[in-house]
C-alpha cells in the first residue's frame, strides 16, 4: 500500500467518479471520431462501439466462459503451485545457510531468465493443453514468492525469536509461529504481484499456443485481421484482472490487518 | 559495599537453592572486523539472586546489563565461568526464567490476547483455559478490552504491559527483567512499579530487575547492584535495601532512609556514568 506522502487532494467521491468517467469517455471519443473522420483508419484501430457491440455480444452468448474458465484454471494453479514451492524452497533455503550460499549464483541465474522463451520448451514436454501453461506461471510466480519467503525467513526478529524460546516455543513451534508468519507477510505483500504473473503466464501460453483461453481467443482473431476481436479479447482480459485483482486486496486485507501500514500508524512499532 | 568476591542473596529460606547464581562469569564478543580486538562485555562476575528476592542492577549505559541478562536466560553462554540456576548448572535455555526484553518483542501479527497466550499454547494447555487466564491478565495489567488490538494499534506504555502479562501468565520462578518501565512517563511508570511489586508480593517470585534509574532500584529492590563502566565491566558495589515493605514508590521516595540510600548509590554510580561519558566523548 503506498503512503501518502503528497496531501490528499480535496474532491468529494462523486467528482472524482465524474472526472475518471470523464476522462474514459474523452478517450472513447476521440477513438471514435478519429475512425470516423479517417485518422484512424477502422481495419487496423476498430471503433470503439464495435468493441463494446462485440463484447456484449461474446458475453451473452456464452462460448467465452469456457476460455475464461480455462484461463482461470491456469492461473489459479500456477499460482498455487507456484507458491507452495516458493514457499517450501525458501523455507529450506532461508533456514539452511550452506545450502543457499551453493545454490545463490544458480538461483540468481534462473531468475536473470526471460521465462518467455520457456515456452516453447514447456509446450514440447508438456503438450498443447493447460499444463504447459501452468508450467509458465509457475516459473514466474515461485521466484517471486521464493525470494519473499527467503528474504522473509532471513528478517525474522532476533528479539522476537528469542522471546518465543523464552516462552517456551519448541524448535517446530517456533517455525509456525515466527517464521511462517514472517515469511507469510512477505508473500502476501507481493500477491498481487504473484498473481499477475500467473495471470501473464496462462494467457502468453495460451497465445504461443493452445486451443482455449483468452490468450488463444485473442491470438485467433488476430490470426484472421479481426482487429475488433483482438480489442473485445483485450477488455475482457482487463475486466477480468481487474476482477482478480479487487479480490486479491480483499483477501490481503484479511490477512495483513497486523500490518502498521493498514492500520496507519507512521511510527512503526 | 561488600568485600567478598560473591554478591551474596539475603537468605529468606535457607534450605532452598538461590535462583541465580554467576560464578566468576566473563562474557566476550567476537571481533566485528579481524583487525579488531574481540570486546569484553564483562569480566569476572559473580552474583546471586536469592529464591524469592528483588534484585536490581544498575550501571552506566552499554556497561553490559543486557548481556547479564542474555546469560542469565540462557540466550547467551559464557565466555567463562559458570551460570546455574535453582542449583542446577545452565545449559541453553534457562527453563526456569521468563524474560521481559528491552526492546519490543511482542509478535506483530498477533492480538494482544493471542500474544498473551503465546507461552500457554506452547505448552499445550487447553485454549478455553488460555483464553480466561489471558483475559485475567490483561484485567490485571489494565488492559481490559484490548485484547482484539495489534501491538502496532497499541502506545509504547500498552506494548510493555503485554510483554508484561505474556511473560508473568507462564508464572516463571525467575523474572528478568530489562528496563521493563524506561519508556513510560513518570506518572503510568510509578503506577506499573506498584502493580508489579504487588503482582511479586502475592507470588515471591525471584527477580532480576535491570534499569538505569537509580530511584527505580532502590524503591523496588532488596538489593540492589551497582555494574562498574564497560569494557569489562564488574560488579563494583552492592547495597541492600531495608526499607520496608509493602511500600508505594512513590511516598517511599521521600522517606529519608531512601535519601540516605540514594545518596550513598548515588555517589559510587556517579563516577561511573562520569567515566563511561569520557569513554564515550573520547570514543
Ligand atoms: N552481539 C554483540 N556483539 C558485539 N558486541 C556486543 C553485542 N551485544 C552487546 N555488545 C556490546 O556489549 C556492551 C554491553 O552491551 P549491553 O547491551 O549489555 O549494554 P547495556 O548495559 O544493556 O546498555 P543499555 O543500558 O544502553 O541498554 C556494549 O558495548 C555492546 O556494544
Ligand atoms: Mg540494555
Amino acid at each position: 500500500m503506498s503512503r501518502r506522502v503528497l496531501a490528499e487532494p480535496r474532491i468529494g467521491r462523486t467528482a472524482l467518479f465524474a472526472l475518471r468517467a470523464g476522462v474514459l469517455i474523452g478517450l472513447l471519443a476521440i477513438w471514435h471520431l478519429g475512425g470516423r473522420f479517417g485518422f484512424l483508419d477502422p481495419f487496423f484501430f476498430a471503433t470503439p462501439i464495435d468493441v463494446i457491440a462485440r463484447t456484449w455480444h461474446d458475453l451473452g452468448t456464452g462460448d467465452i466462459y469456457r476460455h475464461l474458465w480455462v484461463t482461470t484454471i491456469e492461473t489459479l494453479l500456477a499460482f498455487a503451485i507456484g507458491t507452495a514451492g516458493g514457499i517450501a524452497v525458501g523455507f529450506w533455503l532461508g533456514l539452511a545457510p550452506l545450502a543457499s550460499l551453493v545454490l545463490d549464483p544458480y538461483i540468481k541465474a534462473a531468475n536473470a531468465l526471460p521465462r518467455v522463451v520457456l515456452a516453447p520448451i514447456f509446450a514440447l514436454w508438456l503438450g498443447l493443453g493447460i499444463w504447459s501453461k501452468v508450467a509458465l506461471g509457475v516459473s514466474l510466480v515461485f521466484f517471486i514468492v521464493f525470494f519473499n519467503v527467503y528474504q522473509g525467513i532471513k528478517e525474522v526478529s532476533p528479539v522476537v525469536l528469542a522471546n518465543a524460546r523464552m516462552l517456551g516455543a519448541s524448535r517446530r513451534q517456533q517455525l509456525t509461529s515466527v517464521y511462517l508468519p514472517s515469511a507469510l507477510s512477505w508473500v502476501f505483500s507481493s500477491l498481487h504481484t504473484a498473481v499477475g504473473f500467473a495471470l501473464v503466464g496462462a494467457v502468453v501460453g495460451e497465445y504461443l499456443g493452445s486451443a482455449a483461453g483468452l490468450g488463444y481467443r485473442i491470438h485467433q482473431a488476430e490470426g484472421v485481421f479481426d482487429t475488433v476481436g483482438v480489442f473485445s479479447g483485450m477488455l475482457i482480459l482487463t475486466i477480468f484482472v481487474i476482477a482478480v485483482d479487487a479480490i486479491v486486496s480483499l483477501i490481503e486485507a484479511r490477512f495483513l490487518v497486523w500490518r502498521p501500514d493498514a492500520g496507519g500508524r507512521p511510527d512503526a512499532a | 559495599m561488600s568485600g567478598t568476591p560473591l554478591a551474596q542473596p539475603r537468605v529468606f529460606a535457607r534450605n532452598t537453592p538461590d535462583a541465580l547464581t554467576f560464578d566468576r562469569v566473563t562474557s566476550r564478543f567476537a571481533a566485528r572486523r579481524r583487525r579488531d580486538e574481540s570486546y569484553v562485555a564483562l569480566s569476572d562476575i559473580s552474583l546471586a539472586v536469592g529464591d524469592g528476592e528483588f534484585v536490581s542492577v544498575v550501571g552506566p549505559t552499554g556497561c553490559g546489563k543486557s548481556t547479564l541478562l542474555n546469560l542469565a536466560a540462557g540466550l547467551l553462554r559464557p565466555t567463562d565461568g559458570s551460570i546455574s540456576s535453582f542449583g542446577v548448572p545452565l545449559d541453553g535455555l534457562n527453563r526456569k526464567a521468563g524474560y521481559l526484553f528491552q526492546a519490543d518483542a511482542l509478535f506483530p501479527w498477533s492480538t494482544a490476547l493471542d500474544n498473551v497466550t503465546a507461552g500457554l499454547r506452547y505448552r499445550g494447555t487447553h485454549p478455553v483455559e488460555a483464553r480466561d487466564m489471558a483475559e485475567d491478565w490483561l484485567v490485571r495489567t489494565g488492559l481490559k478490552g484490548f485484547g482484539g488490538y495489534y501491538p502496532h494499534q497499541m502506545s509504547g506504555g500498552m506494548r510493555k504491559r503485554v510483554a508484561l502479562a505474556q511473560t508473568l501468565i507462564l508464572d516463571p520462578e525467575l523474572v528478568l527483567m530489562d528496563e521493563p518501565f524506561s519508556a513510560l512517563d513518570v506518572q503510568t511508570r510509578q503506577m506499573m512499579e506498584n502493580e508489579l511489586l504487588e503482582l511479586w508480593a502475592t507470588q515471591r517470585r525471584s527477580v532480576l530487575f535491570i534499569t538505569h534509574d537509580l530511584e527505580e532500584a532502590i524503591s523496588l529492590s532488596d538489593r540492589v547492584l551497582l555494574l562498574s563502566a564497560g569494557p569489562a565491566s564488574r560488579v563494583i558495589g552492592e547495597y541492600v535495601i531495608d526499607l520496608p515493605r509493602p511500600r508505594d514508590v512513590s511516598e517511599i521516595r521521600l522517606t529519608p532512609a531512601f535519601l540516605d540510600l540514594h545518596r550513598r548509590i548515588w555517589n559510587d554510580l556517579k563516577a561511573e556514568v562520569l567515566k563511561s561519558y569520557e569513554q564515550a566523548r573520547l570514543g
